[in-house]
């Protein structure tokens, strides 16, 4: 039943300064199989992968391809072994045609047979049902294509191990499948791919087995088929940490049956807030330059969220209530009184905390460090003619890096070189740091991996139990399921819907934001 | 599937588009000249005057072609092909040998090339900083040689300047009725044959199209198997040795040397690249473009000469003026093209 075994690693050790990245990590690929290597921020599975296409070299351990020993020491003796890597961001040329890109690099003469690469090139396609052709210019091509390209190449290049790095991140389902179509042939061909993604549904569609790491060793090899949802993730995180988060187990088990399902903590928290009923913020048809107009309060210790499709105004509702576009009217109160909030530094006064969608152009500054990041708002809120002291602002830091336990080698790492979740940690740090009295989340959770997501929501819930009015915008309605106690649902500009108790699952909220009625 | 592809014709790449809209105005902007002013511009001698005028622009514009599709630039190119001439006349003037004073212009076009390209790619500097140390150490080096003009007294040298070849067909008849045959000087077919071999291997030798990998993206190239450092390497040294072969089509043309020859030249030869349809940005380019970007500049100037705007401020303001409405076009054309939906 079991294809040859392609590669094996064995006993893999990396050190990088003061981390053991990798302690003695064994890994082993079959013929045409589809192996899912799986883990968190920092499991080291990127570590991994680097070793294996020669971006790093390990500093103990062995890795044969086919029964021989082989040492890769850059990109290039890689390729010469057979491996080859796809990564998230499409390393080929734009302005170059489709076949060029395949061939490139690699000719076999000095003379560029440019008829004969593209009918080797349409020949390759056709037989990969890649639709696009090798005359194509490739900036042309769409994402998913320029991706298969790439793995084009690979296959042309008779890789025998191929390394698909989060490969489904910026593709649509009509793409993921074509992908993912791909891969099933090519494994059909006796190739080995080793696929890392974030995704548990796509991991389970298309993996025979799956790899786990855990904090730089290895917690299992495990056929797919034999290893339940529920168990990947807890594998995934450690069993203790499944032990301290009770609301994980509800989110396994809601992903393992994948149903509706509202977790306990929500309902204790909702529960809550029928005693708690002081409204802090209140806004009467409130509207900006993106947004139209509209109502809205929060109460103290709420939490809501603005649900609906991209585009449906969600993130220009919120960016209304924090003055980020220009607001062109409305009324609005805090704590009853009525308040003037047309700039972000207005709202920050009255207490109103906003975590960006998109934290590379709106939130981080990657070239400032951890501890510079988190006491901006701060500085901003006292005005730059009071500093915060260095010792203060480096207590600060400290305290935050341990209580959302932000993953950074020191407080004056540069936030750039942080792992996604933890660059969102940083921010939201930077918000909590002002002690916000309402604290606005705009896709906190997005690309980060799971055991960060469960630690932001926790923090949401612990934050609304102190009193905090948070509003939770997520694209994963189980999530906001989770989280919030009121559901807003927006549909082209509108509010259409506000969705609490009974109301708040799954189908209804579907139903609402689909269109009602039907 | 597939199959009924293959009949469909791709949409031309923006490297050809941005040389087709070139080619167009100049045509159209001769034919304006052509019919609007009349003179010079009715005999082909015209556009050979041109061409001997600007054979070393267009010799050093392919050179920083490549440079500009590699993503690059190389701002010294007018200081070494002066200092090339410099050399090269002294070097005559004391009884030298034509040939040997060839190999002294490639030598010295080919020294600057080696060391910008060494600085550049594998030092990892700015190509605009250690251009510009070799723009100001060109110019001072002429300088040193020879304050005051220098002319070629060298017999053998003065009968290759003078060697020129004439075209009668070509030609037209003079008020007195003769025939005057329309002449060429042999520098311009040094530039074509610069500009053919450059187009062939940017568009043909492995080589070339690495250059339009390394602008197209960097780290791809190298991911792609590509030697980047090499490449970038190699194009800074074509780049000097086309400035050194400039630098003796240039001395060909003027038979002197002068501390302030070529003033200037690494700007139009920029500019010509520019309107030619080449990005600074790199990996979009073409030699032929250029070719015609360096005629349409020339163009531009002997319209406005012509004219009766004889004060060079007009010049420099008409190309300004042009400079700013190509990229402006070259922007527009292409943020129309790439903000259309991208097909499958």
């Amino acid at each position: 039943m079991d294809n040859p075994i392609l590669l094996t690693m064995r006993h893999i050790e990396k050190r990088f300064p003061g981390v053991l990245a990798l302690n003695n990590v064994d890994f082993t690929l079959r013929k045409g199989e589809i192996h899912a290597l799986m883990g968190e921020n920092g499991a080291g599975k990127s570590t991994l992968i680097k070793i294996l296409t020669g971006v790093y070299q390990m500093d103990g351990g062995e890795v044969t391809i086919e029964g021989q020993p082989v040492v890769i020491h850059s990109p290039q003796d890689a390729q010469n072994s057979g491996i080859s890597t796809v990564y998230q961001e499409i390393t080929l040329c734009p302005n170059l045609t489709v076949a060029e890109n395949m061939f490139i690099g690699r000719e076999d003469s000095a003379w560029i047979q440019r008829k004969e690469y593209e009918k080797k090139a349409d020949e390759i396609l056709g037989r990969l049902e890649i639709p696009t052709r090798g005359a194509r210019i490739l900036g042309r091509c769409s994402l998913a294509i320029q991706q298969m390209v790439a793995i084009a190449r690979a296959v042309d290049m008779n890789c025998k191990v191929l390394i698909l790095d989060e490969p489904t991140s910026s593709l649509d389902d009509k793409e993921v499948n074509m992908l993912f179509k791909l891969m099933r042939d090519l494994k059909a061909q006796g190739v080995g791919i080793i696929f890392v993604t974030h995704f548990l549904e796509q991991v389970y569609e298309v993996s025979d087995r799956i790899t786990v790491l855990r904090n730089g060793e290895l917690v299992g090899e495990y056929p797919a088929s034999d290893l339940p949802q529920v168990q990947l993730v807890s594998k995934m995180l450690g069993e203790n940490l499944i032990e301290e988060l009770p609301e994980v187990q509800t989110e396994t088990k809601m992903i393992g049956k994948n149903q509706d399902g509202v977790s306990l903590v929500g309902d204790m928290i909702r529960n809550e807030i029928k005693k708690n009923s002081g409204v802090f913020y209140e806004a009467e048809s409130l509207s900006s330059a993106q947004a139209l107009p509209f109502d809205f309060k929060i109460r103290k210790g709420e939490v809501n969220g603005f649900t609906g499709l991209l585009g449906s105004g969600r993130s220009e509702s919120v960016r209304a209530i924090f003055g980020a576009d220009k607001v062109t009217g409305g009324k609005v109160k805090i704590k009853g009184e009525q308040v003037k909030i047309n700039r972000p530094i207005d709202a920050m006064k009255h207490g109103i905390g906003y975590l960006a969608e998109d934290r590379k152009r709106d939130g981080i500054i990657a070239d400032l460090s951890v501890r510079e990041n988190i006491i901006l708002a701060l500085q901003v809120m006292n005005g730059f003619f009071k500093p915060i002291s260095r010792s203060e602002s480096e207590a600060f830091a400290d305290e935050y890096i341990k209580v959302l336990n932000i993953k950074t080698a020191s407080r004056e790492t540069p936030v750039g070189s942080l792992s996604g979740g933890n660059q969102q940690k940083v921010i939201l740090a930077r918000w909590l740091l002002t002690h916000p009295d309402y604290l606005i989340l705009d896709e906190p959770t997005r690309g980060i991996d799971i055991g960060t997501k469960w630690e932001i929501q926790k923090l949401v819930l612990k934050l609304a139990e102190e009193g905090v009015s948070v509003t939770f915008i997520s694209s994963e309605i189980e999530e906001m399921l989770r989280t919030c106690s009121r559901l807003i649902v927006m549909r082209d500009r509108h509010i259409v819907g506000e969705l609490t108790g009974e109301d708040l699952n799954q189908a209804q909220v579907m139903k609402t934001i689909a269109g009602g009625e039907a | 599937m597939m199959k009924n592809n293959g009949l469909r014709k791709e949409p031309v790449s923006d490297t050809q588009l941005l040389m087709t809209i070139t080619i167009s105005i100049f045509v159209a902007m001769y034919l304006m000249a052509m019919f609007g002013l009349g003179g010079g511009f009715l005999h082909v001698q015209q556009i050979f005057d041109m061409l001997n005028d600007n054979a070393s622009l267009i010799i050093v514009s392919c050179g920083l072609t490549i440079v500009m599709i590699g993503g690059g630039i190389d701002i010294s190119v007018g200081a070494v092909t002066s200092l090339v001439v410099m050399s090269c006349v002294l070097y005559l003037n004391r009884g030298g040998n034509i040939f040997v004073a060839i190999l002294l212009a490639l030598g010295i076009g080919l020294a600057f090339g080696v060391v910008h390209g060494l600085l550049i790619s594998y030092l990892e500097i700015q190509p605009f900083i250690v251009t510009l140390a070799g723009m100001f150490f060109a110019r001072g080096m002429t300088t040193i040689l020879s304050v005051n003009p220098q002319k070629v007294s060298h017999e053998g040298f003065t009968a290759l300047r003078d060697t020129k070849i004439e075209i009668p067909w070509l030609g037209y008849t003079a008020k007195n009725g003769n025939l005057v045959p329309a002449r060429m000087e042999l520098g311009v077919l040094v530039a074509f044959v610069c500009v053919v071999l450059v187009f062939i291997l940017l568009k043909n030798h492995r080589l070339g199209r690495s250059f339009y990998a390394m602008g197209g993206n960097q780290q791809s190239a190298l991911m792609l198997g590509i030697n980047v450092k090499r490449t970038r390497f190699i194009s800074y040294v074509i780049s000097g040795a086309l400035s050194g072969i400039s630098g003796f089509v240039f001395m060909m043309h003027t038979g002197a040397g002068n501390a302030t020859n070529a003033a200037g030249m690494e700007m139009n030869a920029i500019a010509a690249s520019i309107i030619g349809g080449t990005l600074l940005t790199g990996g979009v380019g073409n030699v032929a473009g250029t070719f015609f970007g360096v005629m349409t500049l020339t163009t531009i100037k002997k319209i406005v000469v012509s004219s009766g705007l004889n004060d060079p401020w007009w010049q420099n303001i008409t190309t300004g003026g042009m400079l700013c409405f190509f990229i402006l076009l070259q922007s527009v054309v292409l943020s129309r093209r790439n903000g259309k939906k991208k097909t499958l």
